[in-house]
C-alpha cells in the first residue's frame, strides 16, 4: 500500500469512530449539552482535558519551537508555562468553580459581581480569547489536510468543519468528551511512537525522556555533543541560550501560567466531574496526561534537531551534496517547509547561524515533528499515524473552544440576559444553533485568516491572564471585591494587553498601523509582547483593588455565595 | 470535632487550606521560576548524567514536581474535609 492510501486509511478510521461516538452520545438537556451531567469519571475528565488543552500548536510546532525558534533552554517557557498552570487551576480556580455548579465562566463572573454587565464584559473577554485560539486550530486542520491528504487547504478544513459540526452540534459537552478522550489515545499514541524510536536509534534508551540525558554510539552525551555542534555552527549553546532575558522568560512563563488557568475551555472541563474533590484530583490526572507529551517534546526537539544537522553535515567539514539528499528532503522541499538556496555554488549544503553562509533557508518549526518519523526511516503506518494524531490534537482543541464561545452565548448572552424566559427545550435549541454557528465562523476566519497568522495562540493565554484569571481569583478570594471593581480591572487588564501587543504588532495585526515598531528595543522593560499577559494582570488585580476601595461592599447573598464555593459540604445554614 | 459551630469549623477548613496553597505555592515557584529561570545559572554548573541541573529542571523537572504538587493538594484536602465533615454528598 502507498503512504497516500494508508494515510487515508488511518485518518477516514480514526474519523468513523469519533462519528459513532457522536452517535452513541447525544444529548437531550442543556444540562448534557452544557456540563455532560456532571457525570464524567475524574481520570476520564483528565484525558478529555488533556486533548482539549493540546492543541495543533501542542502537537506539531512545540518542539520545533523548542529546538529551532527557541534553541532549545528559551523554549523551556512552553513546557513550564503550559504545566504549571495546572497547579494553579487545581488549587485556586477549578475546586470552587465546580462547587458553584453552574454551567459557564461568564455565569459565574455575573453572580459574583451581582452584574449583568460584568457577566457581558467576560463573555466578551473569552469570545476574545477563545476566537485568537480557534482560528490556529482551524488552519492546523486545513494545513495537516492539505500535506498529509494533499488535498487543497479549503477542502481540508471543510472535512474538518464537517466533523466537529456532527458531534459537538449534536453531543455538546457529552459528545466532546467521549470524542476527546477517543482522541487523546491517537494523538499520544502518534507522538510517541516516532519518540520512542527516535531516541531508540540514537541513544539505546526507549525512554525519550532518558534518552535525552543518555549518550550516543560514540560515548559523548546527547546534549553535550548538540552544544557543541551548534557552537560549531555559530549558534548559541543548546543548554543555556536565553530568550530575550531572564526577566522575559519568567514573565513569558508566569503569563502562560495564569492564562492557562483563566482559559474558560479548560475551565469548564471541571465543571463535568461528580464532585469538588474529583475536580481537584482530576486537574491532577490532566497533568499527568499533558505530561507524557510534555517531557517527550523537549528530546524530540533535541534528538531531531541533532538528526537534521547530521544529516546534512555527517562529519565537520564534510556538507551532504544537493544530489544525493533523501528523498523526505525533497518532499519536504514542495510543501514549503525546507528550502535549499546553494549561495557559493559548490553543490553541497551548508548549515549556518551566518545567514550570509547558511544554505537551508527554510527550516520550518513544524518540520521536527512533521518529518520526524521519515528522517528515522520509520515504517508508513508510524507517518499516517502521525497525521491522524496532529489532525485529532486540532479536532479536539477547536471542539472545545467552539463548546465555550457557543455556551457563552446560548447561557450567558440569552438565557441569563436578554431572553430569561426562553424554556429548557428553547435553551437547548438556541445552544445547538450557537454552536452550528460558531462552527461556520471559525471556518469562515479559518478560510480567511485576518492579518495575523502565527503567534496568536500564545497570544490568546495573554489576554485570558489580563482579564479573566484576576477576576475569578479575586472573586473566589477576596469577599470585598466589588462588581466595579471588577468590570473596571478586566478591561484595563485586556485594554492594556491588547494596546501593548497592537502597538508593536499592529492594530489588528496590520502591520503598518504599528507605531512603535516590533523592536526589542521600544519593549517595555525587554518583555516580548507574547509574553505580556502578566503585566496586564497585574494592571487588572491593582485597577480592581483600587476601585473596590471607592465603592459599596458586595451585598449580603453575594458573601454567602463566596462562603459557599470555599468549602465542598452543602451549606446547613441559611 | 462535631462540637464547633459549622462556621467555626468552615473558618479552620479555610485557615488550613490557605497554608497548604502557601506551601505548595511556594514549592511550585521555587521549581519553575526559581530553578528553571532565575538560578538556573548556578544549578547549570551540577551535572547530572547528560543533563545541567536547571536546564533540567527547566525541561523536565518542574513538570514532575507540578504533578506531585496536584495530587498531594488533592489528597490533603480530601483528608482535612473527612476530618471535619465538610465533604460533598455524593452525587
Amino acid at each position: 500500500m502507498s503512504l497516500m492510501e494508508t494515510t487515508y486509511w488511518v485518518v477516514g478510521a480514526s474519523f468513523v469512530l469519533y462519528i459513532w461516538i457522536a452517535i452513541r452520545s447525544r444529548a437531550g438537556t442543556t444540562q448534557e449539552f452544557y456540563v455532560a451531567s456532571k457525570g464524567i469519571h475524574p481520570v476520564a475528565n483528565g484525558m478529555a482535558t488533556a486533548a482539549d488543552w493540546m492543541s495543533a500548536a501542542s502537537f506539531i510546532s512545540m518542539a520545533g519551537l523548542i529546538g529551532l525558534s527557541y534553541n532549545g533552554y528559551g523554549g523551556s517557557v512552553f513546557l513550564m508555562g503550559w504545566t504549571g498552570g495546572y497547579v494553579i487551576l487545581a488549587m485556586l480556580i477549578a475546586p470552587y468553580l465546580r462547587k458553584y455548579g453552574k454551567f459557564t465562566v461568564p455565569e459565574f463572573i455575573g453572580d459574583r459581581y451581582y452584574s449583568d454587565t460584568a457577566r457581558v464584559v467576560a463573555v466578551i473577554c473569552l469570545i476574545i480569547c477563545s476566537v485568537t485560539y480557534v482560528i490556529g486550530q482551524m488552519k492546523g486542520i486545513g494545513v495537516a489536510f492539505s500535506r498529509f491528504l494533499e488535498t487543497d487547504y479549503e477542502t481540508g478544513l471543510l472535512s474538518g468543519m464537517v466533523i466537529v459540526f456532527f458531534y459537538a452540534v449534536l453531543g455538546g459537552m457529552r459528545g466532546i468528551t467521549y470524542t476527546q478522550i477517543a482522541q487523546f489515545c491517537v494523538l499520544i499514541f502518534a507522538y510517541m511512537v516516532p519518540a520512542i524510536f527516535i531516541s531508540l536509534q540514537l541513544t539505546g534508551q526507549p525512554i525519550p525522556q532518558l534518552g535525552l540525558g543518555s549518550t550516543l554510539a560514540d560515548g559523548t552525551y546527547l546534549l553535550e555533543k548538540l552544544d557543541q555542534t551548534l557552537l560549531d555552527l555559530g549558534f548559541q549553546e543548546y543548554t543555556t541560550s536565553v530568550r530575550g532575558s531572564t526577566l522575559n522568560m519568567a514573565a513569558f512563563t508566569a503569563s502562560l501560567m495564569i492564562g492557562t488557568a483563566g482559559l474558560p475551555h479548560v475551565i469548564i472541563r471541571f465543571f463535568t466531574v461528580p464532585t469538588v474533590s474529583a475536580a481537584r484530583t482530576s486537574a491532577g490526572w490532566a497533568l499527568v496526561f499533558i505530561a507524557i507529551l510534555y517531557t517527550t517534546a523537549p528530546a524530540v526537539a533535541a534528538m531531531a534537531r541533532l538528526n537534521i544537522i547530521q544529516t546534512l553535515e555527517p562529519q565537520p567539514g564534510q556538507h551532504l551534496a544537493i544530489e544525493e539528499r533523501p528523498e523526505w528532503f525533497k518532499n519536504w522541499e514542495q510543501t514549503g517547509l525546507l528550502g535549499i538556496d546553494d549561495k557559493n555554488q559548490d553543490g553541497l549544503i551548508q548549515y549556518s547561524a551566518d545567514s550570509q553562509i547558511n544554505e537551508l533557508v527554510t527550516l520550518d518549526n513544524d518540520i521536527l515533528v512533521l518529518a520526524n518519523p521519515e528522517i528515522a526511516r520509520l515504517p508508513n503506518w508510524v507517518i499516517a499515524l502521525v497525521a491522524a494524531g496532529g489532525l485529532a490534537a486540532a479536532l479536539s482543541t477547536a471542539a472545545g473552544l467552539l463548546l465555550a464561545i457557543s455556551s457563552a452565548i446560548s447561557h450567558d448572552l440569552l438565557k441569563r440576559t436578554l431572553l430569561p424566559n426562553i424554556s429548557e427545550r428553547q435553551e437547548l435549541m438556541a445552544s445547538r444553533l450557537a454552536m452550528a454557528s460558531a462552527v461556520l465562523g471559525a471556518g469562515y476566519l479559518g478560510l480567511n485568516p485576518p492579518g495575523f497568522v502565527a503567534g496568536t495562540v500564545a497570544l490568546a493565554f495573554g489576554l485570558a491572564a489580563a482579564s479573566l484569571f484576576p477576576a475569578l481569583l479575586l472573586g473566589i478570594f477576596c469577599k470585598r471585591v466589588t462588581r466595579e471593581g471588577a468590570v473596571l480591572g478586566m478591561l484595563a487588564g485586556i485594554g492594556v494587553t491588547l494596546a501593548y501587543v497592537f502597538q508593536h504588532k499592529g492594530v489588528m495585526f496590520i502591520p503598518d498601523t504599528s507605531f512603535l515598531g516590533d523592536l526589542p528595543a521600544n519593549w517595555f522593560f525587554g518583555i516580548e509582547p507574547n509574553a505580556f499577559g502578566v503585566v496586564g494582570a497585574v494592571v487588572n488585580l491593582a485597577v480592581t483593588l483600587t476601585v473596590t476601595r471607592f465603592t459599596a461592599p458586595p451585598p449580603e447573598p453575594v458573601q454567602r455565595l463566596i462562603d459557599d464555593i470555599r468549602v465542598p459540604a452543602a451549606t446547613t445554614r441559611i | 470535632m462535631p462540637e464547633l459551630p459549622e462556621s467555626h469549623v468552615r473558618q479552620i477548613y479555610w485557615r488550613k487550606n490557605r497554608r497548604l496553597m502557601l506551601v505548595l505555592g511556594t514549592i511550585w515557584f521555587v521549581v519553575s521560576l526559581g530553578c528553571g529561570v532565575l538560578w538556573v545559572e548556578p544549578l547549570n554548573t551540577v551535572q547530572i548524567g547528560g543533563f545541567k541541573l536547571g536546564f533540567w529542571f527547566a525541561q523536565q523537572g518542574a513538570i514532575y514536581t507540578f504533578i506531585i504538587l496536584i495530587f498531594v493538594y488533592a489528597r490533603v484536602m480530601a483528608r482535612l474535609e473527612r476530618q471535619l465533615g465538610l465533604q460533598e454528598p455524593e452525587a
